[in-house]
């Protein structure tokens, strides 16, 4: 489990590093945590002639609130933006599912952008991101683009960055209210999910429902909370669509069982929480 | 002061907690050392065509390719215990034979460069039919894995104690059930570690590896080295990052860095990652057994029958099949049953070879055993703990002779069952059963009774053989422990002792035992476990493993300090001018009993030891080193009747849980668990304690966790720790631990093993529960959530008529990344604007972490 030979370059800056990314294209991986890449690496899994080693820079080691949204630079760790003071109020699903984010330890070297830019299916900041409707955004030295959070996540570990695009931070649209809900089945703690389920309600009317670990990314929609007493139904017509997929720890017949169990359930502790 | 008995903190946590051990990656390595890669077989079954290494050895810094021709020609295959042509090396010859296995070895500059040059060794396979389930590999037309076996099924022995035929003919009914006890291993944080150099001026070979013993399988590397044992130096590093059993199947690896370091002349150094570790270092074996009580109507076991076949997976690699054969004495676990029929089998299959894990063929019987219990009570409708009780074996028939021979040495089976459910511990257990079964919830109650035994006897593996068999290879049994005393000129005391270091606290307990017969502090003796079995006094009994440290080790480190007590006193004696008899140790001085004041310092009498022979009584041996040496008679061979003592000491544990289904999750929670041991006298009763706490967390990773699954090819499913789940603290229910120390007559501590006894309980005592819970039959391990719905879930509930949905529709566009559906007002939801100077791409790999 040792790495192909590859060249290490830590940019100072982030025009460096887009300068890199655009010199290197495919053959570069950026490196944030380190958290899946480093094992990925470590099995030749991925075998980059450069690695672009983001993590110190500090122009993107940020968090702070723009507008209606909270920025996230793409060198803030998992446990930074978990501690970050403001996180309660302004992103509760995200102060929610934070801690179910692999494990302390991880979380000090994990980053937010990492996680986002891995697009594993059932990891629980990409289902965050989905169900706010957030936005992540892209610099090259071709400029900057700004995605919504389904137009970047394509599918199973796939997404809309270009080979030579650096993911600079996401963005969270901050949340009008503090009624929410969130709640997965793992193994065990700190696994990445069997699935997970995530209900916040928007303004008085109306609910974002997101589900992970059910399809090759997470599944988002939006419903009327007067309609919000046929959940069971929602839920069940939402097993069907999904499918769900079989591994080691869950059929898809035993996901789509635990969404229609699960679904309901969650969606009914948003409702339970005070306005 | 002197502490034993007591629970001293572990001397050996001040340097692991910070992070001063000495494990074996971290030592110096000689300079010009080689770094070594194994080439692992993808292939189930295959043949092996060809090996090209060409391009690999021309990659700089490769120094060599080592391939099963190679150790074909250097080694000679590892000894069986089995008269049967299952030929292994330390490489695959011909054929591999799971996937995994070892298949070539690169020696480079770098592990970097041997990892880049094992890319370019080209090998040409033909892959053949493999055969992974047990039952299949025994059928006729199975593929055969060591054709001149011309079976898979290579060892069948049947054995018959009592009158088995007459007690289920004079039984009112009888019970039957199969169980199936899955493949795990209890993973240490550190893997194999190797160096090994060779010395062409005297033929020899010096190796440092993380080996944990037993030392009987030194003798099987020399022989595979082709060298006298003394020509295979081994040591063993200081500290460990743990074992459970699987150190010792570093022994392959040892005897392979052994060769490339000889073919390269160079040290070669060999650290397994964790990848190789999960897929190819060793697990236990799963047993597929059906067992049969013959029974009364009040649920008293007459008679029982018992047909275990263990799977070993490809090679029956030595001690195997200890497994199967270190209960065989207490086959009958903690019941009085007179009568019991056992048949063994082996077969291999195309799977990663088993071994020792803690338990060692504990979990496999106690699963049986206990299911079956609990199925007399249900089929029966009786109560388990009656029936538990009704079958214990009584008090008062201690010492007591199993029907397949094994002595177990004391006990109180029923004060400890007794105990454990007094004080409202079993009142509580119902009530919370009642409670959960009133709101809905499926709950259950498991109870388990449980023999540990500790120290094995080296002889048990031979039951494996016929009588006539035996006859011919000789006598095996015993197991001999070892421990040398030394003291300084100054009074130091130092001990050195034939186990490895594990992790269990060996270094403290044996302070503790030698301080307390030289009236010192444990703190001031100095225990060392570094193994050298180039310089210190072993057998092939040594090691850690099978619980032989509390009724082994410790007692010779009882008899060394002894000695070295008497050689003191007797020194003192003539000094002080009193009799030996009146000394006394205390507080640092030797002293007579009667008048404290006529007293020397320790250190002046040893001392004089050193110094001045001259002074000492007449006919002493100059000199402060005293090896103790303990070999209990009662370990004997197996008679010819095949009845066999298989250990020295057996203690008890008592468990009982609650355990609850969460209907929604298909998760078990074991809700309570209380866990009554008795393992004599406790030496250190926190050290104990820990021993507990660590055997029964691995026994609930059994129960719910770890499996090591495969496919029908033979691929591992379950190859890293995404997959093979080991529970961490946080899934790991509460413990409550409760003792009794009925002392073992046979042992001058008193003390039985204590540390693989709730392997052995737990996951039979969960199973019990759960069985309960869902008024199951079959219960497989692991009870994961997937086993449990595909057990209890049913049909899939159809689509309720009337929602016939507009089934949920993306709303933003793409697939299911942002969509919305209204069932009553329709809400506005404007999409997140996506401002695009650039064109979009396709679907493109993450590449950012």
């Amino acid at each position: 489990m040792k790495p192909r030979r590859f060249d290490y370059v830590r940019p100072d800056s982030t025009d460096e590093a887009v300068a890199v990314l655009a010199e290197y294209g495919d053959a570069a991986s950026v490196l944030a945590g380190g958290q899946s890449l480093m094992a990925m690496l470590n099995l030749r899994v991925a075998e980059p002639a450069v690695l672009v080693d983001i993590s110190r820079l500090m122009e993107l080691d940020y968090v702070r609130v723009a507008d209606d949204k909270i920025e996230v630079g793409a060198a803030v760790t998992q446990n930074r933006l978990k501690d970050w003071p403001e996180l309660a109020g302004k992103l509760p699903l995200v102060a929610a599912a934070l801690p179910f984010v692999g494990h302390f330890q991880t979380r000090n070297k994990g980053t937010v952008c990492g996680s986002i830019a891995h697009a594993d299916p059932s990891s629980e900041i990409p289902l965050a991101l989905a169900t706010l409707g957030g936005e992540v955004v892209l610099r090259s030295q071709r400029g900057m683009r700004v995605l919504g959070a389904p137009e970047f996540q394509r599918g199973m570990l796939t997404t809309a960055r270009e080979p030579d695009e650096l993911i600079v931070a996401v963005r969270f649209p901050v949340q009008s209210t503090q009624r929410l809900a969130f709640r997965e089945v793992a193994r065990r703690h700190g696994d990445f999910a069997i699935i997970a389920v995530a209900a916040c309600i928007e303004d008085g009317h109306a609910m974002r429902i997101g589900v992970g670990g059910m399809a090759d990314r997470p599944a988002v929609l939006q419903v009327a909370i007067d309609g919000v007493a046929a959940a069971k139904d929602i839920f069940v017509s939402l097993a069907r669509e999904l499918e769900g997929y079989d591994d080691l720890h869950a059929s898809a017949r035993f996901r789509r069982d635990l969404l229609r169990q699960i679904g309901p359930a969650v969606v009914e502790e948003a409702l339970r929480c005070a306005a | 002061m002197t502490g034993l008995g007591e629970p001293l903190v572990r001397k050996e946590d001040p340097a692991l907690l910070s992070g001063r051990g000495r494990y074996a990656d971290d030592l110096p390595v000689p300079n010009g050392t080689l770094h070594a890669h194994v080439i692992r077989s993808p292939h189930a079954h295959a043949k092996i065509l060809r090996i090209d290494a060409t391009e690999a050895l021309a990659l700089p810094g490769v120094a060599a390719v080592i391939t099963g021709e190679d150790v074909r020609k250097l080694t000679d295959p590892f000894l069986i215990a089995l008269k049967q042509p299952v030929h292994q090396w330390s490489l695959a010859v011909e054929r591999a034979r799971y996937v995994g296995e070892a298949v070539a070895l690169v020696v480079a500059e770098s592990r970097y460069v041997a990892e880049d040059a094992a890319e370019l060794v080209a090998i040409d396979y033909e892959p053949e039919e493999a055969v992974i389930d047990p039952i299949a590999a025994c059928g006729k037309s199975a593929p055969l894995l060591h054709p001149a076996c011309k079976t898979n099924e290579i060892s069948v022995r049947k054995f018959a104690y009592g009158d088995t035929t007459a007690a289920f003919a004079a039984a009112d009914r009888t019970v039957a059930l199969m169980v199936d006890y899955p493949r795990l291993s209890f993973t240490p944080l550190e893997c194999y570690v190797v160096l090994a150099e060779y010395r062409p001026h005297d033929n020899s070979y010096d190796v440092l590896a993380n080996f944990q013993g037993p030392f009987s399988t030194h003798p099987v590397m020399a022989k595979a080295l082709r060298v006298p044992g003394a020509k295979l130096r081994l040591r063993i590093p200081p500290d460990s990052g743990g074992s459970f059993g699987i150190k010792l199947s570093v022994f392959p690896y040892i005897v392979l860095t052994a060769v490339a370091a000889k073919v390269t002349g160079r040290p070669v150094k060999w650290v397994e990652d964790r990848a190789e570790h999960l897929l190819a270092a060793s697990s236990g074996p799963n047993r597929i057994t059906r067992i049969e009580a013959a029974v009364t109507r009040e649920g008293r076991i007459l008679g029982l029958r018992l047909d275990q076949l263990e799977d070993y997976g490809a090679f029956l690699r030595a001690p195997m099949p200890g497994p199967l054969y270190r209960m065989h004495g207490a086959v009958t676990g903690a019941y009085d049953i007179p009568n019991v029929d056992v048949t063994n089998r082996i077969v291999l299959t195309n799977k990663m070879p088993a071994s020792l894990i803690r338990g060692f063929g504990g979990p496999q019987l106690y699963l049986a055993i206990e299911r079956l219990v609990q199925r007399i009570a249900v089929e029966l409708g009786l109560d388990h703990l009656d029936v538990i009780r009704r079958n214990l074996i009584p008090t008062e028939k201690f010492p007591y002779r199993t029907a397949a021979g094994a002595l177990y040495d004391s006990g109180d089976y029923m004060r400890a069952v007794a105990t454990a459910i007094a004080d409202g511990r079993l009142d509580d257990l119902k009530r919370r059963r009642d409670a959960a079964r009133a709101a809905g919830k499926p709950y259950g109650i498991g109870f388990a009774a449980v023999v540990e035994p500790g120290m094995s006897n080296m002889g048990y593996l031979s039951t494996l053989l016929t009588a006539d068999a035996r006859a011919r290879a000789g006598p095996k049994n015993g197991a001999v422990s070892m421990v040398t005393v030394n003291i300084d000129p100054l009074g130091a005391v130092s001990v050195t002792a034939d186990v490895t270091v594990q992790g269990q606290g060996h270094q403290t307990v044996l302070s503790q035992i030698v301080a307390d017969r030289l009236g010192l502090n444990p703190a001031d003796i100095e225990v060392m476990l570094e193994m050298d079995t180039g310089k210190d006094p072993w057998s092939i009994a040594a090691g850690t493993y099978s619980c032989r440290f509390s009724p082994g080790t410790a007692v010779a480190a009882h008899v060394a300090a002894t000695r070295m007590r008497d050689k003191l006193a007797a020194i003192a004696a003539k000094q002080l001018n009193i009799l030996p008899d009146d000394i006394e140790f205390a507080d640092g001085q030797v002293r007579s009993h009667y008048n404290p004041d006529n007293a020397l310092s320790f250190g002046r009498i040893a001392g004089t030891a050193h110094w001045s022979p001259a002074m000492l009584p007449d006919g002493m041996v100059p000199g402060l080193s005293e090896t103790g040496v303990w070999s209990p008679p009662e370990l004997e061979p197996p008679t010819s009747d095949d009845r066999i003592n298989t250990s020295l000491t057996y203690g008890f544990i008592f468990d009982m849980c609650g355990a609850e289904l969460d209907p929604m999750t298909y998760t078990v929670r074991v809700d309570r668990y209380v866990s009554m041991h008795d393992a004599g006298i406790l030496l250190n009763p926190l050290i104990a304690d820990g021993q507990i706490y660590g055997a029964f967390a691995q026994g609930v990773a059994a129960a719910l966790y770890e499996e090591f699954v495969y496919d029908e090819n033979g691929s591992l499913l379950s190859g890293s720790f995404a997959d093979y789940l080991v529970p961490t603290v946080g899934e790991i229910p509460k413990l409550e631990i409760l003792h009794q120390q009925t002392p073992s007559p046979l042992t001058p501590l008193g003390a039985k093993g204590i540390a693989e006894g709730n392997c052995m309980s737990t996951p039979a005592c969960i199973a019990n529960a759960v069985a309960d819970a869902l008024g199951a039959k079959d219960i497989s391990l692991p009870i994961t959530p997937l086993r449990l719905h595909a057990l209890l879930a049913g049909e899939e509930a159809p689509v309720p008529l009337g929602a016939s949905p507009p089934s949920p529709s993306p709303l933003a566009g793409e697939g299911w990344g942002g969509g919305s559906r209204s069932i009553g007002t329709p809400v506005p939801h404007s999409p997140t604007p996506t401002p695009d100077p650039s064109p979009q791409g396709g679907g493109e790999q993450a590449r950012s972490a």
